[in-house]
Formats: C-alpha cells, sequence, structure tokens
C-alpha cells in the first residue's frame, strides 16, 4: 500500500519544478503550495470567493505533478470525492469559503466518523449568507467547531500571514494523516488576496508525515480498531483486497455497522474524542510575544494577530506592560496555556473581525476579576494598528 | 434453516456471512438486485478484489453494503455517485459501482447523477427504482407514478414521475439500460454489459416494495407487483413506436443508449501526461 505523493520520484519533480527563494505571491497560492509540498495529489472542489486562486493554482500545478485536479459540480460532491479518493491513499484538500463551508458539513461529520484523513481550507469571508462575498472576516470560528451535528472533535488550525499560509497547510497535513482525521484550515479573504513576499523552502526542509498503514492482516480487518493504544487505527486502504467496510453509521471494530447496542456507539464516539485529547501534542501550538510579564494580554488569531502585534510593539514602546497570545490551533483551544496566562492578567482584550466568537472559549479560562473586552470589527475590513492600540491604552 | 440456505446457495461466497440475514423486507425486490448483481460478477469472474461497491442511505443501500463482501464505502444520503467519483481516480483500475434507491440517486443525489454522466467517468451504477422512500415509512418520491397513494400524497400523487434512464442518456452516459425484478436473466445480462462498457454506465431496476408502495396502491403481495411489471412492461423498440399517451404508466424496458464516449478518468490521466511532456517532467 502505498499514499499517492509519497514516490521518491515526487521529491525530483518538485525540486524541478519549485526552486527555493523568495516568491510574491497571494495567501491563496501559498495555500495551494503548503499543499503540494505536503503531498497533497487530489483536489476536488467548486469555485468560490475568496478561495478560487487555491483551486486555481491547484489545477495548473497538481497535472505537473501528476496529481488529480477535479472540479464538482458543488461543494457537497466535492467534499465526498475526497473522502472517496483518501480511502484510496491519497493526500487530499479542497478550499471554499462560509456558504459552501456550510453545504460541506454533513461530510465533514462523515469524515470525523470514519476517521479520513483530510484537510478542508475554509476562506472566511463576511456573512451570514451571501454577506459581502468578496470581503475577509473571521465568523466561521464556530461553524468549524459545530458545524456538522452530534458530539464530534475537530482540529482547526489557523495561519496568521501568507507564509505562514505556507507552513500551517503542511501542518495541517501532518496532522491529518497522523491522527487520521478532517483538520480544518481557516483561512481569510484578507490574507487570501495579500500579496506578499513569501519564501518556498527545499522540500528537504518539510516535515512531512504519513498515515499509518495496517502491518498484517490481523490490523487490517480491525479499520476501526484500536490496536496501538493511541486511539489512531491503521488504515487499510481501498483496492488492496482487504474487503474494508465503511460507513457513517455507528460500527465496530471491523466496521460492521451496529446502531442499537449503546456500547458499541459509546465506545467507538469516546475513542474518536480520546484520539484527539491524547494527542495535544500532535497538533497544539500558538505563538506568544511579551507574556512573561504581561499584564494586559492581548489574544487574537488569524488575520488579526498581525495588526495586534504591531498594536503591542508600540504600546511596549509607550511602556504598557502588555502582551499577545496567538492559538495558532484554534480547536482544540490550547486552554491549559490561556488559563495560565489568564491567572497573570489584570485585563484581557480578545481582537478579531468578528462580533464576538473566539472571546467566548477564551472567557472559559479566565476568573470573573480580570476585565474581558472583545475588540470587534465587521465590514469586511480588518482591524487597524491605531484602533487595538487605542483599546490596549484604554485598559492600561 | 437460513443457515443451510446460505451454505447451499451458490452466490453465497460473494456475500458477508457475518451481516446476514438481510435486513430487507419479505418480499423486497433488493435480494433479487443482489442476486442479479452477484451473478453477473460470477460470470464476468471479476475477483471481488477487483471491486468497490458505494452506496448511499436507504433500503436499496444495503443492497450491496455491508452484504457484498468487497471493499465497500456507505456514504451519506444522496452523495454515493461523488464518493465513488473520488474512489474512481485513485483506483482507475478497478471497477467502481454503485447501488443505491431511486430516492437516494435520482432525487437528492440528483445532480451528481447527472454530472457523472456527462463526464462519463467509468462507473457503474445501479438504481433500484421502487416508486417510494421505503426506509423512511413510504413517502412520495420524484419516481411515484401519477396519482398513485403513498403516506406523504395519502389522496393522489400529483406530481409527475422523473424518467431516470432517458434524463441519464440524454445527460451523456454511455450505456443505460432498464428491467424490472421480473427479467431477471435480462438484468443480469444489462449488469454485465454496464461492468464491461468503459464509461458511465447505468441500469435502472423496477423493484416491488410491497411493505410501503404495494399495500397502499392495491397490491399487497410481491407476485402482484411482479404481474404488474410484466403487464405493463413495453420493450424500447416497441415503445417508439407509440404515442406519450400510449405509453402512460408504462415501463419501458431494454437497452436505452449504448456508444462510445471518452471517458473522463483516461481523459484525465492522458491530459496529464501531455502536461508531464509539455513540461519536459518525464522521468529520465
Amino acid at each position: 500500500m502505498i499514499i499517492r505523493g509519497d514516490e521518491p520520484e515526487q521529491v525530483r519533480l518538485i525540486r524541478k519544478l519549485y526552486k527555493p527563494g523568495n516568491y510574491f505571491m497571494q495567501g491563496n497560492e501559498a495555500v495551494a503550495y503548503g499543499a503540494i509540498f505536503a503531498g497533497c495529489r487530489f483536489y476536488a472542489g467548486y469555485p468560490i470567493t475568496p478561495s478560487s486562486e487555491i483551486a486555481e493554482t491547484m489545477a495548473r500545478e497538481l497535472p505537473k505533478l501528476g496529481g488529480y485536479y477535479l472540479q464538482m459540480e458543488d461543494e457537497i460532491g466535492s467534499i465526498a470525492a475526497m473522502v472517496g479518493a483518501s480511502w484510496t491513499g491519497f493526500k487530499v484538500m479542497t478550499a471554499t469559503a462560509g456558504p459552501g463551508f456550510s453545504l460541506m458539513q454533513e461530510n465533514l461529520g462523515y469524515a470525523v466518523m470514519t476517521e479520513t484523513p483530510l484537510v478542508l481550507v475554509d476562506v472566511q469571508r463576511s456573512g451570514p449568507s451571501t454577506g459581502q462575498a468578496t470581503k475577509g472576516a473571521q465568523g466561521d470560528f464556530f461553524q468549524a467547531r459545530w458545524g456538522t451535528h452530534g458530539d464530534h472533535p475537530i482540529i482547526a488550525v489557523s495561519p496568521t500571514s501568507g507564509q505562514d499560509a505556507f507552513w500551517e497547510t503542511i501542518r495541517a497535513f501532518n496532522i491529518a494523516e497522523k491522527l487520521r482525521t478532517p483538520v480544518v484550515v481557516l483561512f481569510d479573504g484578507v490574507l487570501a488576496h495579500t500579496r506578499e513576499q513569501i519564501r518556498i523552502p527545499d522540500i528537504e526542509e518539510v516535515e512531512i508525515a504519513y498515515r499509518k498503514l495496517p502491518q498484517n492482516e490481523e490490523e487490517a480487518k480491525l479499520p476501526f480498531g484500536d490496536p496501538h493504544g493511541d486511539g489512531v487505527p491503521p488504515m487499510p486502504l481501498f483496492g488492496h483486497g482487504y474487503f474494508t467496510h465503511v460507513t457513517g453509521s455507528t460500527h465496530k471494530e471491523n466496521g460492521l455497522r451496529d446502531v442499537y447496542t449503546p456500547e458499541v456507539h459509546d465506545r467507538l464516539v469516546r475513542r474518536i474524542h480520546r484520539k484527539i485529547e491524547q494527542n495535544r501534542e500532535v497538533y497544539e501550538k500558538y505563538e506568544e510575544h511579551f507574556t512573561e510579564d504581561a499584564e494586559i494580554l492581548v489574544v487574537s488569531w488569524g488575520v488579526t494577530a498581525r495588526p495586534a502585534l504591531g498594536a503591542v510593539l508600540k504600546a511596549r514602546k509607550e511602556g504598557i506592560n502588555v502582551g499577545l497570545f496567538v492559538p495558532k490551533t484554534v480547536h482544540p483551544f490550547p486552554s491549559e496555556r490561556m488559563r495560565e496566562l489568564a491567572k497573570k492578567a489584570r485585563a484581557i482584550l480578545v481582537a478579531e473581525m468578528n462580533l464576538g466568537q473566539m472571546i467566548i472559549e477564551v472567557e472559559r479560562y479566565v476568573n470573573d476579576d480580570v476585565l474581558l473586552r472583545g475588540v470587534n470589527r465587521i465590514g469586511g475590513v480588518p482591524l487597524t494598528v491605531e484602533e487595538i492600540l487605542r483599546e490596549i491604552r484604554g485598559v492600561a | 434453516m437460513a443457515k443451510k440456505i446460505y451454505s447451499t446457495y451458490p452466490m453465497v461466497k460473494y456475500l458477508r456471512k457475518e451481516a446476514l440475514p438481510t435486513a430487507l423486507c419479505p418480499g423486497c425486490g433488493g435480494g433479487t438486485v443482489l442476486n442479479a448483481f452477484a451473478n453477473a460478477v460470477d460470470q464476468l469472474k471479476i475477483d471481488p478484489k477487483d471491486l468497490v461497491v458505494v452506496s448511499g442511505i436507504g433500503c436499496s443501500a444495503w443492497i450491496a453494503s455491508p452484504y457484498f463482501l468487497a471493499d465497500t464505502l456507505h456514504t451519506t444520503h444522496g452523495r454515493a455517485i461523488a464518493f465513488a467519483t473520488g474512489v474512481k481516480v485513485g483506483l482507475p483500475d478497478k471497477k467502481v459501482v454503485v447501488i443505491s434507491g431511486d430516492g437516494d440517486l435520482a432525487s437528492i443525489g440528483g445532480n451528481h447523477l447527472l454530472h457523472a454522466a456527462r463526464r462519463n467517468i467509468d462507473i457503474t451504477v445501479i438504481l433500484v427504482n421502487n416508486f417510494i422512500y421505503g426506509m423512511t415509512g413510504g413517502q412520495v418520491a420524484p419516481t411515484t407514478p401519477f396519482g398513485a397513494k403513498t403516506t406523504t400524497s395519502p389522496y393522489r400523487n400529483i406530481e409527475h414521475p422523473l424518467q431516470i434512464s432517458e434524463t441519464v442518456a440524454a445527460a451523456g452516459a454511455s450505456y443505460v439500460a432498464r428491467w424490472t425484478t421480473a427479467h431477471v436473466y435480462q438484468l443480469i445480462e444489462s449488469i454485465k454489459k454496464a461492468l464491461q462498457v468503459k464509461g458511465f454506465s447505468l441500469v435502472e431496476v423496477i423493484s416491488q416494495c410491497p411493505v410501503q408502495f404495494g399495500r397502499r396502491n392495491r397490491m399487497k403481495e410481491p407476485a402482484e407487483m411482479l404481474r404488474w411489471f410484466l403487464k405493463n412492461s413495453v420493450p424500447v423498440s416497441k415503445a417508439k413506436k407509440m404515442s406519450p399517451e400510449e405509453l402512460e404508466g408504462k415501463f419501458i424496458i431494454g437497452e436505452i443508449i449504448n456508444r462510445q464516449r471518452p471517458e473522463f478518468t483516461e481523459e484525465l490521466n492522458k491530459l496529464i501526461d501531455e502536461v508531464q511532456e509539455h513540461f519536459g517532467l518525464k522521468g529520465e
């Protein structure tokens, strides 16, 4: 069994096509190149602003690498095709935006339940509904977490720049492969369309992970078991004669449906949760700036983390003891570190391009005596350094 | 008793024994479809290791998944063909088969059905048409005959049924045939052809649902439904000479279309070859 994109030939092709160096490109293109470096060789999608350049870049580049671009009839078909392709051994990705992400939710739940690795990039745009289709936003924080039904874990990462998008997309693939789970990349329309300098590394500099494959017949017969105790079952790929049965219904370790026994559902869903909980080191990631002595803490994510850093740097020059905490994996939230930082802070500001979403998550880890305030803006224009600085001064 | 049937039924080697007996109602046409499919696979000597069977949601989705012993992917409602599209691109040398019902494939899944036919991707679809939503309790479907009674059209159905085979043929499929569960041998032959055709193929099987459809439409017994199929079946050749009024309420059976068109996965791989050639990327 092989994971496609894993062949030694691919290293030669990547070296030949993408010389290391600095390029001037859009955030969306950086996501696409990140996926290509991570080994993605199957992309199924449906065009939607502001994500379309990811599809365009994949359509142009994938055939050069022997990879497949499929433009499906809708978003539901796109994620469905990805799941099918993932079970044949492809690393797969799609990109979409708000309304398309809504359409994908049912099959995102299917991917969670069937433990299918895939990467779903949501280039957040203004909503609800069609909203401002061409403008960026950070309003899908909770759609990523709770968009599909049932008790389910989800992993979502969120890049803060074009360069970061390249590396975070690779990280998303590695998490998906290591934990046999879908991973959401919460990108946004602002960074997606911003052109900036992005360094493309040599392929050797990139850590690439592959899903666990069954080592023997016995493991292959239990595609939803836990032979290694880490909650991650080896994945018997289709086409290798294992007669694997995959269903989104509650299933036993051997894959066969059993929706009548409470224990079977309990065991399956709890293991899928445990798999994410007990492997925190695989995905937990955050950035900190000046947090050692911060009595004021700014918490921010994605596109807003950049003006937030600018504001913190300026405020520091003014002698304000302020720090910045940026979760890079936003789901599951870096709760432990957040709790530690919240203990030391007198005031916490949560800056984001929405009317207050991550702040609800932050609030869970903050005591009542801390001043907690949102710095929010909607309308498609990102928060500025000055606006965030003003709020910092206001609580200083 | 049941055990004895399993041990003497020659097609049992193709079934997941641990999943038997099936959950299908007594008199359901699903068993006939499973039997016909297993016989087609057997007669063509297809190794089940070279098969991936995909299905959606509903009674007919159960026919091959979990019962057929191959790689099986039981998916979300309506999306089986889209899932199968990803499987086929990943495994172009395998036979990818979708077996599901009319509600699943032609209603909620209608969009995927049309576009898979348009792409002409090499997937074989066996669409079991029983005119009803069986598993959810016998509600009206896009295939329910005009005037028929269901739990959600208790007075009568005032919508016109979708002609699935004709629609899929018009959308661009390579092979389309329609039979009923009363035409078992013809059905097996058509499934065999569909499996061998390079391109999108659809075999529509008109199938009896005595429990949800029949008993509300004066056909409580499975045999009554089969007699209804036989009495109202019109071969394609004869139907061509009949007026739309004469064809009202009839089942047109036989091959609707059989033609060659460029196939999607082959074209996709050809394109990749051309691109790699063009950019000088072929291995030394």
